[in-house]
């Protein structure tokens, strides 16, 4: 199988995160490959060994759009075990919103896709950032092929898949023809750390960078200038502080109430 | 005066409340009509005449519920354009997000998530990064398409009904949709649905596999039920009641976060909640730096007291 995963270069939640410059955008300073694609990978990574891994010829492309930075996601992909790399950088693609990241995505899976045709593309449930979902579905409608998001369980047998959704009020099963993009939950699977291995065979695997020349995009229609949304204003928030903390001697239930009470929450 | 399109989806026999916001907000910033997809109801029709909506948009084919989001999202595009809508509006639920995502790229129409308010002139405004920052962001498009959060808005009807006509709508082809084979109904718990409830009573590990004295907490406060992951992982409860990063994003008047740490993707789904109150046995968990009341100690004591008082009050 050919399967191309969309791993994103976001900033490291456990830190503080910023807004910053005209756009608004995220500070990348301290970023990290999004915790929620690990998720695709490994799904990715599970099909592929199931078909005899890369030695039967499966690819597991990992494809990031970014900044220099983002090429550090690329490079843990390869040690969890993706077989190559595409970093999607250009200058003109600062502060893209949703429609103009998946407007260049999709030109740049249809230019992996013209030496071999692409199986399947997998994406996280949401970048760990933006969290908006919106890139997975319009990537489906941009490249028309089925969407088939917030999976839970996957599986590939013949050139259909077959998908489990849990929705609020119902659990859905969903079958889609290939070639087809996926998004994943982190209900799917346990991804794996790079081991040692992993990490001296990534040094061997190649990266390759494309340029908005290079997948024929209009630089005018992706950027802080092609974008269809922009941020206006950003306020940072007060941290929340903590309040009032007791400790239980008997009748914290009661002081509770209280608390409810005095709040006129009851 | 802008026109401003509300879709819901398969409202059954009432409105949500959240649609109810939904069709608020609409007449708020505009001419309101909405694209339904499912039956139209006589007591969801007589709603939306009371919420002042002149047209009711329906789809000419009947089988957008058998495939994922593309039929829909196609249905709604061509119900905006007969509208002439200059702004859409959805529920910020997943699939509302991705209708929108869809609808979007099919009307070359910016796209905003994760919307708490809207002013006159289509800006919206919404919280990012785990509610640190409060931004104001705008679609620079003809049209405008935006997933509005549940409970941001205070349902109010109409001064004047309006007089209701449905209009159908030539649902376009779609070639490639995955389609829906077989869906297992959940059963309804009876309690308040999470996202738009007013207090949520959320239980973690510490429960130790007894979501009683959550539940029974909830009931006493006319609550929803949430989760940590670590509780719906172990299957104490339904994976639907989680709350956090990869479950559902809450902002009740109250949250009660009992026997749960407090792990930053767990903070990311409730820490706009207005009054935090926690109750968990080791003084040093991280939940207490964002509780506006904090109980150190052991929730199978507290709970159960705070019920009982709680009844004892209410009479
Ligand atoms: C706080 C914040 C709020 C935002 N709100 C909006 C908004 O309301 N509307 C809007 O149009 N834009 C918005 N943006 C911009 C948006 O985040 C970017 O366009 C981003 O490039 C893609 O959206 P996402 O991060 O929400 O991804 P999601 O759609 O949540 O990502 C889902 C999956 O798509 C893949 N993916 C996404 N981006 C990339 C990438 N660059 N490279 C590789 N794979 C990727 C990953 O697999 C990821 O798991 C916002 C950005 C921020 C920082
Ligand atoms: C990709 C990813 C996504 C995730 N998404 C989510 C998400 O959406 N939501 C989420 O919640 N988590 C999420 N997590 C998991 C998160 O990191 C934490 O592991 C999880 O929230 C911990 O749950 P917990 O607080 O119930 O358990 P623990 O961290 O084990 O905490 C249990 C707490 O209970 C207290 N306790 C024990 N017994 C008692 C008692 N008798 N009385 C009072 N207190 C008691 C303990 O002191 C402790 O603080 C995610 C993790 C990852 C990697």
């Amino acid at each position: 199988m050919k399967i191309i995963v969309l791993v994103k270069h976001v900033p490291d939640a456990q830190f503080d995160r910023h807004l910053t410059g005209e756009g608004y955008t995220t500070d990348r300073d301290e970023s990290i490959l999004s915790e929620l694609d690990e998720y695709a990978l490994e799904a990715a990574l599970q099909l592929a060994e199931a078909r005899g891994g890369a030695k039967a010829g499966n690819q597991v492309i990992a494809l990031s759009m970014g900044p220099s930075g983002a090429v550090n996601a690329i490079k843990k992909a390869l040690q969890i075990g993706a077989t190559e790399g595409v970093h999607l950088t250009d200058d003109a693609l600062a502060g893209s919103d949703a429609a103009a990241t998946s407007l260049a995505l999709a030109a740049a899976i249809r230019h992996l896709g013209s030496d071999a045709p692409v199986d399947l593309v997998l994406t996280g449930m949401a970048s760990t950032d933006g969290e908006t979902s919106l890139v997975p579905a319009q990537l489906a409608e941009r490249l028309d092929l089925p969407q088939v998001t917030f999976a839970s369980s996957l599986e590939v047998d013949g050139g259909r898949l077959t998908a489990r959704r849990d929705a609020d009020t119902s659990s859905e099963t969903v079958e889609a023809p290939l070639p087809a993009v996926v998004s994943v939950t982190d209900q799917i699977n346990e991804p794996r750390y790079p081991n040692f291995k992993g990490i001296i065979a990534a040094k061997r695997k190649s990266i390759t960078t494309l340029s908005l020349a290079d997948i024929g995009v209009d630089p005018a229609q992706v950027g802080h200038a092609g974008s269809w949304t922009s941020v206006l204003s950003a306020e940072e928030r007060p941290p929340r502080t903590a309040g009032t903390i007791i400790t239980d001697e008997g009748d914290a239930g009661i002081k509770l109430v209280d608390f409810l009470a005095a709040q006129k929450l009851l | 005066m802008a026109k401003v399109l509300v879709y819901i989806d398969n409202p059954g026999t009432s409105l949500k409340k959240s649609s109810l916001e939904l069709l608020t907000l609409g007449r708020a910033l505009g001419e309101t009509a909405v694209a339904l997809n499912g039956k139209l109801h006589d007591d969801v029709a007589a709603a939306f005449a009371e919420y002042g909506v002149g047209t009711v948009l329906l789809p000419s084919a009947e089988d957008l519920d058998d495939f994922l989001v593309a039929p829909k999202a196609a249905y709604l595009a061509a119900a905006a354009g007969q509208a002439g809508a200059d702004i859409v509006l959805l529920d910020n639920s997943p699939e509302g997000k991705e209708i929108a995502a869809r609808a979007g790229i099919r009307l070359n129409a910016g796209v905003i998530t994760d919307v708490v308010a809207v002013d006159a002139d289509g800006t919206a405004h919404k919280s990012v990064l785990a509610g640190s920052y409060n931004t104001a962001c705008k679609a620079g498009t003809a049209v405008s398409v935006l997933t509005v959060k549940a409970n941001n808005v205070v349902p109010e009807p109409a001064a004047a009904p309006a007089a209701l006509e449905t209009v159908t709508v030539e649902v376009p082809a779609v070639s490639a949709a995955a389609r829906i084979t077989a869906r297992e109904q959940k059963v309804a718990s009876g309690r308040p649905d999470l996202t738009d409830a007013r207090i949520v009573v959320a239980g973690g590990r510490g429960l130790d596999g007894d979501f009683g004295p959550v539940e029974e907490l909830a009931d006493a406060l006319g609550a929803a039920v949430g989760a940590s992951r670590a509780a719906t992982d172990a299957g104490w409860i339904s994976h639907d009641a989680q709350v956090g990063q990869t479950g559902k994003t809450v902002s009740p008047q109250l949250y009660i976060s009992a026997g749960i740490s407090g792990a930053i993707q767990q903070k990311a789904g409730m820490q706009t909640a207005k009054v935090i109150v926690a109750v968990n046995k080791d003084a040093e968990s991280p939940v207490f730096e964002i509780a506006d009341f904090g109980i150190v100690g052991d929730l199978f004591d507290v709970l159960p007291q705070a019920t009982a008082e709680i009844k004892k009050r209410k009479g």
